[in-house]
């Protein structure tokens, strides 16, 4: 390869944790003026690799050249000071400060020792002119859509350093419009000459706007590939690791069995509402049924989920549990009828990260016995190793601290907790975000089977063919509202689009 | 060697490893500089010697490092104990009281209530005034510190209520014998600690106690929605802690034989935060140990100790005090201690990612 054609290069980097090797001899090389996907399941080591380069982990073997010049980026700031910057998923600014505020915080232009705010809010106009973003720099961040904030975000990378761009999951929460916008943004950049490192799990996105692709599986370098010359079949086959085939397998579902109301229904809910959050709605779920829930962003599913679950309390409505009408003040009255939820705020709802994998697993039984009726270690240990073979979660044992492990790899842990209660009713709302194919194929499958073993399960995805891959009914929502209920031959993605849409 | 080494790296890498060495050192330093630090004799079949003393004085201070622990597990902090001691002094004191009575010539005390009663009004009181704190922070969602800092204003205030302004001076014997008294040779204080100590470890350790209360320190809403009453034992560890706080008083006013209640336990609410976080805990929640707290109390009672047997000057030793704290701080620091020794190893050879981990 061509030195001086490159602008980041890493050769053998190696990255060990403890009981983990993350990055096992792994090169990278990323040109002047392209987006360079970087993908592979979650445990991959995507985000080492990025740390590596961003200075937040200090790599064990290996160099990194910076425009061919050997670099070790210490810290963040360092690797920023060099040229590198990141935007994350999750966007790390102050959502009160001002945009402006937000873009100059920690090096704001100074003026006889003082701040000096129309030179700030005149740059940051610029700045973000330049984007062609016309919004306010006074007003508060948080006014903002998610995208918006994105933008903003990089703004403020670009205008501290501008050689390389790290994009680490920039789209998930961003709707199909705003997608394309920050796309645009991204082509912008890489016409003035920057590299993109963008790292995403929708396989769309990485060809609507890639030019190469470097494939990471299990800490090792698959290879690096031009992305018009990779077909989809391809790059999930070398993401996973696995014939596409056996991926394909799991799109039979129990659709079309005629599910009627039975007499038996396990979850009957009537009027259900929750002011402000969710308008009343009548729901009701079979055993052994997987039921779809359905919008877009922000139509309420999360709401219905979490008002059923005794998150925000109904101040309408009566809920039937097996048929007797009960009371649900806190999710420890929904867990003790065979609830159990499962939130799609992994991160600050599901996993207590400090805390090992074996206390994340069994944190929710014990729940639910009391505190009194101690479950020994010993007995502890056993229901964990049990359940990580189960779910094949790959963790250096029981012990490990539960955020060293990948998303996917956490996400399985809440769903061994939840397991472990025995539930009659399992509400998952978005399992599979965020994690990869691999993952992504191996919890559904999960579902099917968890659903044909009699248990009920209500299911939120943003993902359309995940849902009707795996639901036997659907609930549509919009708006806050419940709309229509789908099922049997109409369920199918055009039709659904439709509804959903209010065609 | 090879053995050797592994047990060397399983107690560097040991939560109590730092909080030892702390203790090692404050040791070590009297061992050379202070003149019989070491010595224990034998007098009226008790226990004398520095240590001792030590030890002895460290038990109101480990009594709430206790309670203490606990709540800074959930993420809270309790700045009202200082002021809940004064309240149990001036409670069990002006109840016992004591007076000198002379029935058929002979001089007997007299106590205003009997003496488990005064005891247990004590316990209660702060008991309850700890279910206050629990209240507002878990029911009302005050902040901890504001919550808190409510009633170590108004602590004091409810004290001098009691007391009427006044010391209050016990004069029952019976009384002194919480904070001066021995039993085996041993000060009776030290085993009203192991009991509280052995009780509180038994409940988080072998009960599903101290997971739920690491866990509501690390993330509430998750713990929340996992089924945890969250503000159950948000509650109960306020009370807990002054329950702790009470026994703490009641060694206190035992062991001066007076209730003051402008200067019992003034401002010892902070030395039960910083032996908590001498002990290894961090004030972020989670994760904690109670044996640490144990020790970081007498870490922060041995400074003390040493600073009036080496004669520093009093007006000054609060100074002195807290210099050796920030030093002691800062090697506990794991941010610190790689700027400071990394460069250090790196001189000797050993690689950096191995010291790294280690760290």
């Amino acid at each position: 390869m061509d030195e001086a054609n490159s602008l980041l290069k890493a050769k053998g980097i190696c990255k060990a944790f403890p009981g983990v090797k993350a990055l096992i001899n792994v090169d990278f090389e990323l040109r002047p003026g392209e987006i360079h996907c970087l993908m592979g399941e979650n445990g991959a080591g995507k985000s080492t690799l990025i740390k590596v380069f961003t200075g937040v982990e200090i790599l064990d073997a290996g160099e990194v050249f910076l425009g061919g010049n050997p670099i070790a980026p210490r810290s963040p700031h360092h690797a920023q000071q060099l040229g590198i910057s990141t935007v994350y998923q999750e966007v790390n600014l102050c959502s009160n400060l001002s945009v402006a505020e937000n873009i100059f915080i920690g090096r704001e232009p100074l003026r006889f020792g003082r701040i000096d705010w129309k030179e700030m809010k005149y740059k940051s106009q610029e700045l973000l002119a330049k984007m062609d973003l016309d919004i306010d720099v006074n007003q508060p961040l948080e006014r903002y859509s998610v995208a918006i904030q994105q933008m903003v975000a990089i703004a403020r990378a670009l205008d501290i350093s501008a050689k390389v761009l790290i994009l680490d999951e920039p789209t998930s929460s961003l709707d199909a419009k705003e997608v394309e916008k920050l796309f645009g943004l991204m082509r912008k950049l890489r016409a003035e000459g920057l590299g993109i490192i963008f790292i995403t799990h929708f396989i769309e996105q990485v060809y609507a706007v890639s030019d190469r692709i470097t494939i990471l599986r299990n800490g090792e370098l698959v290879g690096s590939y031009e992305t018009a010359q990779l077909p989809r079949v391809q790059l999930i086959a070398k993401m996973i690791g696995k014939a596409f085939d056996e991926f394909e397998s799991s799109d039979k579902s129990v659709k079309g069995d005629a599910l009627q109301e039975s007499r038996n229904a396990f979850l009957r809910v009537r009027g259900l509402g929750h002011k402000g959050s969710i308008h009343p709605f009548d729901l009701y779920v079979n055993k052994g049924e997987i039921l779809g829930l359905v919008g877009l962003l922000g139509s309420g599913r999360t709401e219905v989920a979490r008002t059923i679950f005794g998150i925000d309390k109904a101040d309408s409505g009566e809920i039937q549990v097996d048929g007797r009408t009960v009371k649900i003040n806190n999710p420890a009255d929904a867990i003790r009828y065979g609830l159990a939820y499962c939130s799609e705020n992994r991160k600050t709802e599901g996993i207590i990260e400090n805390l090992s994998v074996r206390e994340n697993i069994i944190v929710a039984l014990q729940a639910k016995l009391g505190w009194m009726k101690y479950i020994t270690k010993k007995k502890q240990e056993e229901i964990s190793k049990k359940y990580i073979e189960l779910l094949n979660i790959k963790t250096a044992g029981p012990e490990q601290i539960i955020k060293n492990l990948s998303g996917g790899n956490q996400q399985k842990v809440i769903l061994a907790r939840w397991l472990l209660t025995e539930p009659k009713l399992l509400i998952l709302d978005e399992p599979t975000r965020g994690i990869d194919v691999g993952a992504k194929v191996e919890i559904q499958k999960l579902i099917l089977s968890l659903a044909e073993t009699g248990m009920a399960v209500v299911f939120i995805s943003s993902e359309l063919d995940e849902s009707v891959r795996c639901s036997s009914r659907m609930a549509v929502l919009r708006d806050r509202v419940k709309i229509a209920e789908i099922s049997g031959e109409e369920m199918e993605e055009k039709n659904i689009m439709q509804t959903i849409a209010g065609v | 060697m090879e053995k050797i080494g592994v047990t060397w790296n399983r107690l560097t890498s040991s939560k109590l490893y730092w909080p030892l060495a702390a203790l090692f050192f404050v040791l070590l330093f009297n061992f050379f500089f202070t003149k019989d630090f070491f010595a224990i004799e034998i007098k009226d079949g008790h226990f004398y010697g520095v240590t001792i003393d030590i030890l002895n004085r460290a038990t109101p201070l480990m009594l709430l490092a206790i309670g203490m622990t606990l709540v800074i597990a959930t993420k809270g902090i309790d700045i009202s104990v200082g002021s809940m001691i004064a309240i149990s002094g001036a409670v069990s004191a002006s109840l016992i009281g004591g007076k000198l009575e002379y029935v058929d010539g002979v001089k007997t005390l007299v106590t205003l209530v009997p003496m488990p009663v005064a005891i247990f009004a004590a316990l209660l009181v702060t008991t309850l005034l700890g279910m206050w704190n629990g209240l507002l922070i878990s029911r009302v969602g005050i902040q901890p510190i504001v919550a808190t800092l409510i009633l170590l204003v108004a602590g004091r205030g409810i004290a001098q209520l009691i007391t009427q302004g006044q010391i209050i001076t016990v004069y029952y014997k019976p009384f002194q014998f919480i904070g001066t008294g021995y039993i085996l040779g041993l000060p009776f204080s030290l085993f009203i600690v192991g009991l509280v100590f052995g009780i509180t470890l038994y409940a988080v350790r072998k009960t599903a106690l101290g997971m739920f209360i690491e866990s509501i320190g690390i993330n509430p809403i998750a713990s929340k929605f996992t089924g945890i009453n969250v503000s159950k034992y948000i509650f109960s560890v306020y009370a807990f802690s002054g329950l702790c706080a009470g026994l703490a008083g009641l060694i206190i006013c035992s062991n001066v034989s007076s209730a003051d209640g402008n200067n019992a336990g003034l401002f010892i609410e902070l030395d039960a935060i910083l032996a908590v976080s001498l002990g290894g805990n961090s004030l972020d929640g989670g994760r904690f140990s109670l044996l640490g707290s144990l020790i970081g109390a007498l870490v922060i009672q041995s400074i003390t100790t040493t600073i009036y047997a080496l004669g520093v000057p009093p007006e000054i030793t609060l100074v002195v005090k807290s210099v050796v704290v920030i030093i002691i701080c800062l090697l506990q620091s794991a941010n610190f201690r790689k700027v400071v020794f990394s460069k250090w190893a790196q001189k000797r050879g050993i690689p950096d990612a191995k010291n790294a981990a280690k760290l």
